[in-house]
């Protein structure tokens, strides 16, 4: 222990550091709350088959104190792990994912006490929720690493949740429909990239009153066109999911992963294609050096806003085909306001992923889970209101941003407008 | 000179008037139908745009059916606007307050929540004499949404936590906050099952201004105080001073001795004991049983204002006027001509973002030597 105290500790070590303290705390409050509290027992079911996946186990009774105390001590056992990383001056990713397994299966266990709970359904489900936050995180992380805040994300999505709706209703073509989002989630971005890089407006401000427009734009066309001539103009339908071969057979992994509607499909491809592209690639380079220092990119030749430009049309139209999956993917038809603030949890899980496309979509997954879990639990009945699950997410964000487990940092010219010689204003 | 300054804002609402007579015109049937007729169809499409407006000023100023049976209640309108328009004010100098010292506080809507809960919580729960009960309200009220918004303002202070971000969350906390709190026994009245508090008691309520067949109260009369207040604070005191030093500079007050931590802590609580203000003058002026949806969207349409008003407390209090004008009127648009009220948001939107882009006005109008004033400057996450 003198060792690591005698030697001044690095951002990332101070952040682990805090990180273990977080964490040790969580998993006590999980011991003494989920597994030694509780006066009387109950068995929980954990159901594992969805579909016509391969059978690998159908069900599992687990006592509810026993399973929450047995998954708070391996809870505990991964800060042990995290802290043995620590000392040999590891990253402590597996301890920490560890962690937060059995903390939520503790927790799981807690909550659900005398219920059925459908595991593979309850995660299949949390992807499914998490599908549209991903779409927006990256399109965060599209803008916002080459410099502009997008806090649009919002209005981009139910842009293209309308868009593609209407579209896939009027020629009753679903792809027709899939095509036509990112346009409409790209135009949207071309008013905050013009707005943004040209006027050089504050772009939070800017962000925010192009949600206004978009929500009053879509409101007023609902009212006026789709709920009286709802079989022409809003009548959609969905797409269908599709079972990849072999891969849907796998148990849990392929209901969840592989048996999903086309948008998902796209959502891997999406995330993959940002990952490798941002940090592998020419475009990704200069797309971090604009976000960072746009002077020192200027000086080697990148024109900063033409790359902020383009990089805000990408990011609006990727944001526009997760907004598809509002009308395409889940529900069938346009209403009012679908979106419900999923662009600012959007936005919150960029912020909890530091901006990074992989962090982003994590945190996207995480807060998914959550609003799942929330969901399943209303209806089977829980100790904790649900208004209070529906309050993690952003109580989570408020944490993160606040440094308590470490410090995040937005690139540096993030929202800051360039005027070319060097000069910001 | 003042005058002047009046250019731009008043194009961008025509301007913005003028696109969302567009799409009005032009989302109608009965003038699609006449695609053949280009000048029949032009006529068509203005007057139906013109009925819009003409039942949105019906709604909101003046109404001659009203007047018909007694003048004074043709006024009945404009007594909805100042209605509408009193949180508005109030939320506005939130957020136009915040703006001043450098801070954008998108977190009225939580603010005005908080407000809300605690002018409710005091008013249906404690038995006082009347003009003490109204004071305990709104002192409840402000102590709870000063608290809610200075906690923005510590965190930012001690951690660097960024003030929209934390304030966006705020937003949602409260209003889930809100929900379980209408289902608890404390809040939720008896012998109802949706969210809906008891009734706020009489000692409470705002007096009426203009007698009790207009709904107009005192509420409107705090908020001009308010707006009083807070130019006095911004123009007239050391601390003022302060705020807009940090708000232009923050580096350079801090070089020049001012406490940086404690502007933005006290102007974030002062900010969000007006948004509060706003909370206890919608439940003890206009809505004295509160709902889950007590906030509407008062705390959002108070970025706009704030934005339209160029962040000064005479601005703040005419652009919430004119929203408050469009919100009340909106009602009758939508009744009456069958336009929906979302138009107001368009509108909105519209007239903002113009504002925002003086020199797209200025293009667009071919205008010389006017003054554009200042546009809120940009600064990122980091800021």
């Amino acid at each position: 222990m003198s060792t690591t105290e005698v030697r001044a500790l690095s951002a990332p070590e101070r952040r682990r550091k805090r990180g273990i303290i977080t964490m040790g705390s969580l998993g006590a409050f999980a011991l003494i709350l989920f597994g030694l509290l509780p006066k009387t027992s109950a068995p929980v079911t954990f159901n594992f088959v969805l579909g016509n996946e391969w059978v690998l186990t159908r069900e599992r009774i687990v006592d509810s104190k026993s399973g929450a105390l047995v998954f708070a001590v391996i809870a505990l056992l991964a800060v042990l792990l995290s802290v043995l990383q620590f000392r040999a001056r590891k990253t402590i990713r597996f301890a920490s994912g560890l962690f937060g397994a059995s903390f939520l299966m503790s927790f799981l266990c807690w909550a659900a006490a005398g219920k059925f709970i459908p595991f593979t359904g309850l995660l299949q489900g949390a992807l499914f929720l998490s599908v549209p936050l991903i779409f927006g995180a990256m399109a965060g992380v599209l803008s916002e690493r080459s410099g502009v805040i997008n806090i649009a994300i919002e209005g981009q999505l139910l842009a293209g949740a309308f868009m593609s709706g209407v579209i896939a209703s009027l020629t009753q073509n679903k792809i027709a429909g899939l095509l036509v989002a990112p346009f409409a989630g790209a135009a949207i971005a071309w008013l905050l990239a013009v707005f943004a890089i040209k006027y050089g407006i504050d772009q939070v401000v800017l962000g925010f009153v192009l949600n206004v427009l978009v929500i009053g734009l879509t409101g007023f066309l609902y009212k006026k066109l789709l709920i009286p001539y709802q079989s022409t103009w809003n009548s959609g339908g969905t797409f269908a999911p599709i079972e990849i071969p072999i891969l849907a057979k796998i148990p849990v992994i392929g209901p969840i992963f592989f048996s999903q509607n086309i948008i998902v499909y796209l959502m891997y491809a999406a995330v993959i294609l940002i990952h490798v592209a941002l940090f592998k690639s020419k475009w990704g380079l200069r797309t971090r050096a604009v976000g960072e220092h746009p002077t020192a990119a200027e000086s080697v030749g990148i024109d900063v806003n033409k790359i902020r430009f383009r990089n805000v049309l990408i990011a609006g139209a990727v944001a526009g085909l997760g907004g598809a999956f509002f009308t395409l993917g889940a529900v069938g038809s346009f209403s009012k306001e679908m979106t419900a603030g999923k662009g600012f949890i959007a936005l919150a899980a960029l912020i909890f992923g530091r901006w990074s496309p992989l962090g982003a979509v994590a945190a996207a997954l995480i807060f998914g889970f959550a609003d799942n879990l929330q969901g399943l639990l209303t209806i089977t009945g829980t100790p904790i209101p649900s208004e209070f699950m529906l309050m993690a997410p952003y109580i989570a964000t408020i944490i993160a941003v606040s440094g308590f487990v470490g410090k995040v940092r937005a690139p540096a010219a993030d929202g800051i407008a360039y005027k070319r010689g060097g000069g910001s204003h | 000179m003042k005058l002047k300054k009046l250019v731009i804002p008043g194009l961008s609402f025509v301007m913005a008037l003028f696109v969302s007579g567009l799409l009005v015109a032009f989302s109608d049937n009965s003038v699609l139908a006449l695609k053949g007729q280009p000048l029949s169809m032009i006529a068509k499409a203005f007057s139906t745009a013109g009925n819009a407006y003409w039942a949105l000023f019906r709604g909101s100023i003046f109404d001659p059916q009203l007047a018909e049976q007694n003048f004074f209640e043709g006024f009945y309108p404009f007594s909805e606007t100042l209605v509408a328009a009193s949180p508005l004010i109030l939320t506005g100098l939130s957020v136009a307050l915040a703006f001043r010292a450098g801070l954008f506080n998108i977190g009225a809507q939580g603010q005005f929540i908080a407000g809300a809960i605690g002018a409710s919580w005091v008013g249906f729960t404690f038995e006082l004499p009347v003009v003490v009960h109204v004071l305990a309200a709104i002192a409840a009220a402000m102590l709870f949404s000063g608290l809610y918004g200075g906690f923005v303002g510590l965190l930012k202070a001690r951690t660097g936590a960024h003030e929209v971000i934390v304030t966006i969350m705020l937003n949602y906390v409260a209003g889930y906050f809100l929900l379980w709190l209408l289902s608890t026994t404390a809040f939720l009245r008896p012998g109802r099952q949706d969210p809906l508090a008891p009734e706020v008691k009489e000692s409470a309520r705002l007096p009426l201004l203009f007698g009790s067949e207009l709904r107009a109260n005192l509420g409107f009369i705090i908020a001009l105080f308010a707006a009083a207040a807070i130019w006095w604070l911004l123009n007239r005191s050391t601390w003022g001073f302060r705020f807009r030093a940090v708000g232009a500079n923050a580096a350079a007050s801090r070089t020049a001795g001012i406490s940086v931590a404690r502007v933005t802590t006290s102007v974030m609580f002062i900010a969000g004991a007006l948004a509060g203000l706003g909370g206890a003058v919608q439940i003890l002026g206009s809505e004295p049983a509160m709902t889950a949806g007590v906030g509407g969207s008062f705390g959002f349409d108070a970025i706009t204002v704030a934005l339209l008003g160029r962040a000064t407390p005479i601005g703040t209090v005419f652009a919430a006027l004119l929203f408050g004008a469009l919100r009340a009127g909106g009602l009758t648009m939508q009744a009456s001509t069958e336009t929906p009220l979302d138009l107001v948001l368009v509108i909105q939107a519209l007239v903002v973002l113009f504002i925002a882009a003086p020199a797209l006005i200025k293009s667009l109008f071919r205008l010389k030597n006017v003054d554009a004033g200042e546009t809120v400057a940009s600064k990122g996450w980091n800021g």
